[in-house]
């Protein structure tokens, strides 16, 4: 029988969640399995809840899913938010000192919450405390593995004869993490080298860990019984990496040779620049150097600003910011495109309005995006489904830009950046460079804006030899100095806007929109919701009911006449997006005029679990679907 | 061939108001550039918005005419990426100070070797004179209803307390003295900032060419008592020229109240220098030894179309 099994750890914040679900995502991917695992936390620095699922497969997984097969606390918490998320037959493992707690003494329970909580625990004729919530769990044929997290590090420091662990409760994550592995009985060496791994650069805590580790996998192989589910490691895949959300973009921005990263901090964009600095000096073939210029700004105005000076260059440069971000970019976005000039802005979506769930997952800035500046200009959006994927399409991105000279907004979101995934190592030789019509020397005259066949001028850059050229942000002539002549408006604006043809023409077919087959009832979706939909689509076709899915990645220039051939045998078409309004949908029949039968949206700021999306698309094909169906898993 | 003056200039039809004061400083700036010999492709001037936003259009170097109050963070850019370049970003004190104020308190503590000068008319001409950062309190220009409600903003001030490291004021109808303080700006390794006294004849009817001259001040002899006066001919000494926390607080508090001096007796010259100070790019050359050689803007991304940049040890690291 093939595995299937998801892990929660939730704390609060600050408290090691993080970096105990790398530990348990880093050993299952070591044995072999296939890892989806995803993060969710408050804008808060300490204290509020937050909580880690990770998802372990022997096969192929782009999702989570609601069902959680084994839950460790160190705190009440995360008793209370997620015992009603365990199945029958799974488990709970958990510090038995706060049994006593009730829901009073748990501060950061916000009163909407607790008076469900109330009300399901009077319904059930239970405490409110953390015993009756694990009655309620047990009633429902869930295990219960209580143990004293003091009395273990008590213990160890006396076995260990090391008095400084006995207090040591920022080691509570580790000692969780290995009472579950010890509980599925994953081999405890993937534990100890994950450990390894992780503190690699530091010896001594990573030698106190693994003590620590391994003394409290050996209590749950000797005290915890009667488990239904061994992990026991599977074949393993060759080829897989283990990544962050941001490493796709990250890395495919490192190989693209974007050599100038400007930004300003916000969530959850920063992780990527970061990483870019973090790895600012760069290894390039033929021992040749190389670097990547990354700089904080003092506001996204800043880090927009000095992102194009370093584009007119000819440096391929580029930003990475969210929605709020990305509201202050517009004007010089708009900038950008009067005076084509390549840029690259990734774009990681949170769920809005104005500060909105400002650590949470949404899609609802495609619209805003789309239509983002004042004046007609072109530019490109484009949107990622995957962290794989985001390599790739980092690269792409790069080349749009330079061949239409153009800006390109690069579409990720939150759901991708907080994920932990296994997936095919990334392949930088399938990253090609096309830089355009840059030029690298200028003969004669030499004019920026040159009128041309195809609407794209040779473009030089700023400091090289006889090319000199002005820019403005006000019309101008083929030099780049203003002008008002109504003629040459005409036919700079036809110039310019042209490139949108250009683009839908010239851009495989393969990038713009993706099928993954088409049927009577057929998906249209774009960016994040890829793999909850790809793995809601695999478990429809295990019943024998096809739903077929078309992924659109190109969003504007919208390519309408492809997407409308992909679909013309699709009888019932259902949209499914993170945000409230059906952004892609409107984008959709504004471009094809063509009704969509269903929506199913979340905007909880949570992302989209494959079983959501199974059980609303069984309710379509059943015909007993709402016409928006909106979902709402997840604390 | 060494360029001469009118290589700089270009063709494009100029128009300011006859008599306005940006006329002094395009051209002080066109003799700056032609004095250094400054290749012209080897010189980018940036510009804000309003009438000295099109400043770069006039000088035939590369010009990039940018947006309002953002002129510091594409100059910025520019620099950072191709630092062997010659970067001048010019602006109003609308742009600098108003709406650009949080880029210039920014770019002082980056230091960032260039040059930033504002056209400092107290007025916003473009939009037909309203009130600027640096018109005083209760002034009332010709355009205003009333009297202004703000105070003002003090350039020179703000531009120590902010970090620049060679702080400086012109008069626009001092084209020499002016060419003077902008060749000494461009050649201070860190962030230069030009004020620049650049009187607008059709907005600004309080601060105008006479009132700077001192036509107001005449006495019975008829004699002019200009306003405007030089720090250099004075025992004013703006330089730093010691590290030290005493140096250093001396020279920063000398200029802060010499840019208070105003009214009948009005500084120009170098506030301050501080040459000890860091340009950002050795901040840079800490991390990166190499960048000054091997900037963003020279390095070769491919070859033959595919990628060159090796990250397999970081993919290696990723391998489970």
């Amino acid at each position: 029988m093939s595995t299937d099994f998801t892990w929660l750890i939730g704390g609060p914040q600050g408290s090691g969640v993080e970096s105990g679900a790398n530990i348990f995502s880093k050993v299952c991917a070591q044995m072999g399995y296939q890892i989806f695992g995803k993060r969710e936390f408050y804008s808060n620095i300490k204290g509020e809840h937050s909580y880690f699922t990770v998802r372990v497969s022997d096969e192929n997984i782009r999702s989570n899913v609601n069902a959680v097969n084994l839950m460790v606390s160190f705190d009440a918490e995360t008793i209370f938010r997620h015992f009603d998320e365990i199945v029958s037959d799974g488990g709970i493992i958990y510090d038995s000192e706060l049994e006593d707690i009730d829901t009073d003494r748990v501060r950061t329970l916000d009163a909407p919450f607790k008076e469900r909580l109330h009300k399901f625990l009077e319904s059930k004729n239970k405490p409110f405390t953390i015993a009756g919530v694990l009655e309620a769990a047990k009633d429902n044929g869930v295990k219960l593995y209580p143990v004293s997290f003091k009395t273990l590090l008590t213990e160890l420091s006396e076995e260990l004869d090391n008095p400084r662990m006995r207090g040591l409760v920022r080691m509570y994550n580790v000692l969780g993490v290995s009472l579950s592995l010890g509980l599925i009985n994953m081999p405890s060496t993937s534990l100890v080298d994950s450990i390894d791994d992780i503190f690699s650069k530091k010896p001594k805590i990573a030698d106190m860990n693994k003590k620590a580790a391994i003394f409290s996998y050996n209590y749950a192989s000797n005290n915890f019984e009667n488990f239904n589910h061994t992990l026991t490691g599977t074949e393993k895949q060759s080829d897989t990496i283990l990544v962050q959300g941001h490493f796709g973009t990250s890395l495919g921005k490192m190989v693209s040779g974007c050599r100038f990263q400007s930004y300003y901090p916000i969530t959850p964009a920063s992780d990527e620049s970061v990483y870019l600095e973090s790895n600012e000096i760069l290894e390039i073939e033929n021992n040749r150097p190389g670097s990547t210029i990354v700089i904080q700004t003092e506001d996204e105005i800043s880090a927009i600003g000095m992102m194009i000076g370093a584009a007119l260059t000819g440096t391929r440069s580029s930003t990475s910011t969210s929605g709020p971000g990305f509201a202050l970019m517009t004007e010089a976005l708009g900038w950008a495109g009067i005076n084509e000039v390549p840029v690259v802005i990734t774009l990681y979506q949170r769920s809005g309005p104005s500060t909105g769930l400002p650590t949470r997952h949404g899609q609802d800035d495609l619209l805003f995006t789309v239509f983002a500046g004042c004046g007609d200009f072109p530019k490109i959006v484009y949107a990622s489904g995957d962290i794989e994927e985001s390599f790739y399409d980092t690269g792409n991105c790069f080349n749009y830009s330079d061949k239409y000279q153009i800006p390109v907004i690069h579409m990720m979101d939150k759901f991708l950046s907080s994920s932990v995934v296994t997936c095919k190592k990334f392949n930088p030789k399938k990253i090609s460079i096309d830089r355009g019509k840059l030029l690298d020397t200028v003969e004669g005259e030499y004019k920026r804006f040159a009128f041309t066949d195809d609407g794209i001028s040779p473009r030089s850059k700023l400091g090289m030899d006889n090319g000199v050229f002005w820019n403005t942000g006000d019309e101008s002539d083929e030099y780049g100095h203003i002008t008002e002549d109504p003629q040459i408006r005409i036919k700079m604006m036809d110039k310019r806007m042209s490139r949108l043809d250009l683009v839908l023409t010239s851009i495989p077919t393969i990038e713009q929109a993706i099928s993954f087959e088409v049927h009577d009832y057929t998906i249209i979706s774009w960016g994040s919701t890829k793999g909850p939909i790809l793995d809601a689509q695999a478990m429809l076709k295990k019943e024998g009911i096809d739903i077929g899915f078309v992924q659109i990645k190109l969003l504007h220039p919208f390519p309408t006449e492809y997407v409308a051939s992909l679909l013309k045998d699709a009888k019932v078409l259902i949209n499914i997006e993170a945000n409230h309004s059906g952004q892609f949908g409107k984008i959709f029949k504004q471009n094809i005029t063509r009704e969509i039968d269903y929506h199913i949206l979340k905007y909880t700021g949570r992302g989209m679990t494959s079983t959501e999306i199974y059980d609303s698309l069984k309710k379509i094909v059943e015909n007993k679907a709402e016409k928006r169906e909106i979902l709402s898993h997840g604390a | 061939m060494a360029p001469k003056l009118a290589d700089y200039k270009t063709d494009v039809h100029n128009d300011w108001c006859p008599g306005c004061g940006d006329f002094g400083i395009v051209n002080a700036l066109q003799m700056a550039l032609a004095e250094m010999g400054i290749e012209r492709d080897k010189a980018t001037i940036f510009s804000g918005i309003g009438c000295s936003g099109k400043t770069s259009h006039f000088i035939n170097t590369y010009g990039v005419h940018t947006l309002h109050g953002r002129v510091l963070t594409f100059a910025q850019g520019g620099k950072l990426a191709n630092p062997d370049m010659t970067v001048v970003a010019v602006g109003g004190d609308g742009d600098g100070l108003g709406i650009g104020a949080g880029h210039f308190v920014a770019a002082g503590r980056r230091n960032i070797d260039m040059t930033y000068i504002i056209f400092d008319n107290g007025v916003y001409g473009l939009t037909k004179g309203q009130a600027s950062p640096t018109l005083k309190l209760g002034e009332q220009t010709k355009s205003l209803p009333s009297p202004n409600t703000n105070s003002n903003v003090n350039p020179i001030g703000l531009a120590v307390a902010s970090g620049f490291t060679f702080v400086a004021r012109g008069y626009s109808y001092d084209v020499r003295h002016l060419k003077d303080l902008i060749v000494q700006a461009i050649n201070h390794k860190g962030l230069a900032f030009l004020d620049v006294l650049q009187p607008c004849p059709t907005y600004n009817d309080v601060n105008t060419r006479d009132w700077y001259t001192g036509a107001d001040l005449a006495n019975d002899s008829m004699e002019r008592h200009s306003r405007i006066y030089k720090l250099e001919d004075t025992n004013y000494d703006p330089t730093v020229n010691y590290a030290g926390e005493v140096e250093v607080n001396e020279k920063l508090s000398q200029a802060l109240i010499k840019s208070l001096e105003w009214g009948e007796k009005i500084p120009t010259g170098v506030f301050y220098q501080n040459k000890l100070v860091s340009p950002f790019s050795t901040r840079i050359t800490d991390k990166i030894p190499n960048y000054l050689e091997n900037p963003p803007a020279k390095q070769v991304i491919s070859d033959t179309g595919l990628p060159n940049t090796d990250i397999s040890k970081i993919l290696d690291s990723l391998n489970v």
